[in-house]
């Protein structure tokens, strides 16, 4: 399997992403930046979280028009599967490959905090290797997270099954108590409707290794290795 | 030409800012502020004399970049 990730100005989880790509694929992913209007052929693309340029205008809003992503959203079109985590997800729903807006947490604060996740579907490339219901423990790190989408957009993520994950307490359960920064319906990711692409405000990279905390995310890598190989 | 874009967030959309700006008003003693909305303005200087061109560029520049029509609605002043 081949993975690329692309680097924005301001992105700062690419390196993170790359390791745990490289761990779970056995090679280092291509990095692209983001002038390039072109790539080799890859089967999985990346978009990292961070701040890409400075968070300007509108998270995501300045990337999403970057050279690269013409070749992003081409490929996404061709069915290439993309990976979007926190700046990523924001880069993705401002570039229109995934409904909704992110918008500044209901807090004001910035939120840097381990976040309990409940795995609405197992049955994506992503999520393959987790149980539909499943809690894993990502880590949330944005100040930008609250996902809106309105009641109309709600409605057919839920009925095509495209909610990825959502906030939950301990014991797995979705409450208000355990929605981090206000998203609608706890929402903490969400995929297209062909299930190819994914963005996700916490991150899986940082809980890929003991070290950091927890391996929950690591499933995730290993996961798309296994479908994409 | 000058333009200047008011861009605003949709009602319904949550406006933690403005939820902000509303509490600090109160606690300032100010009575009578039922709601506080933020929002941001754009300055273009632009080399289009003609008002409705630049009506027209100016929109479509809202719609593809300076407003995210999800979340907000915008709003453009033209000023020779």
């Amino acid at each position: 399997m081949k993975a690329a990730v692309v680097v924005f100005p301001g992105s700062n989880c690419d390196r993170d992403v790359a390791v745990a790509l490289e761990r779970a694929m056995g090679r280092p992913p291509v990095m692209v930046w983001h002038k390039d209007s072109d790539f080799e052929d890859v089967d999985l693309v990346v978009l990292p979280g961070g701040f890409s340029y400075g968070d300007y205008l509108r998270v995501g809003a300045i990337s999403a028009h970057a050279n690269v992503m013409r070749e992003v959203k081409r490929r996404a079109g061709k069915g290439v599967p993309v990976l979007g985590i926190c700046n990523g997800f924001q880069v993705l729903t401002e570039s229109g490959l995934l409904p909704g807006a992110l918008m500044r947490n209901k807090s004001l604060r910035f939120v840097c905090k381990d976040v309990g996740l409940k795995v609405e579907t197992g049955q994506s490339l992503f999520t393959s290797r987790y149980e539909t219901g499943q809690r894993v423990t990502f880590m949330a790190a944005h100040h930008d997270g609250s996902y809106f989408i309105d009641d109309a957009g709600r409605r057919q993520l839920e009925d095509r099954e495209q909610i990825a994950f959502r906030y939950c307490d301990e014991r797995g359960q979705v409450t208000p108590e355990a929605n981090p920064n206000g998203s609608v319906a706890n929402i903490a990711g969400i995929f297209n409707s062909e299930k190819t692409v994914l963005g996700m405000m916490p991150h899986p990279e940082r809980m890929a290794d003991p070290v950091l905390g927890g391996e929950d995310g690591r499933a995730m890598f290993e996961g798309l290795v296994e479908a994409l190989s | 030409m000058k333009a200047r874009i008011h861009v605003t967030l949709k009602s319904g959309v949550l406006d933690p800012q403005g939820k902000a700006i509303e509490h600090a008003l109160s606690q300032l003693g100010f009575q009578g502020v039922d709601e506080a909305r933020t929002g941001k303005v754009i300055e273009l200087n632009l080399a289009e004399s003609d008002p409705e061109r630049a009506r027209e560029q100016v929109d479509l520049m809202c719609r593809q970049l300076l407003a995210n029509p999800v979340i907000e609605n915008y709003d453009i002043e033209l000023t020779t």
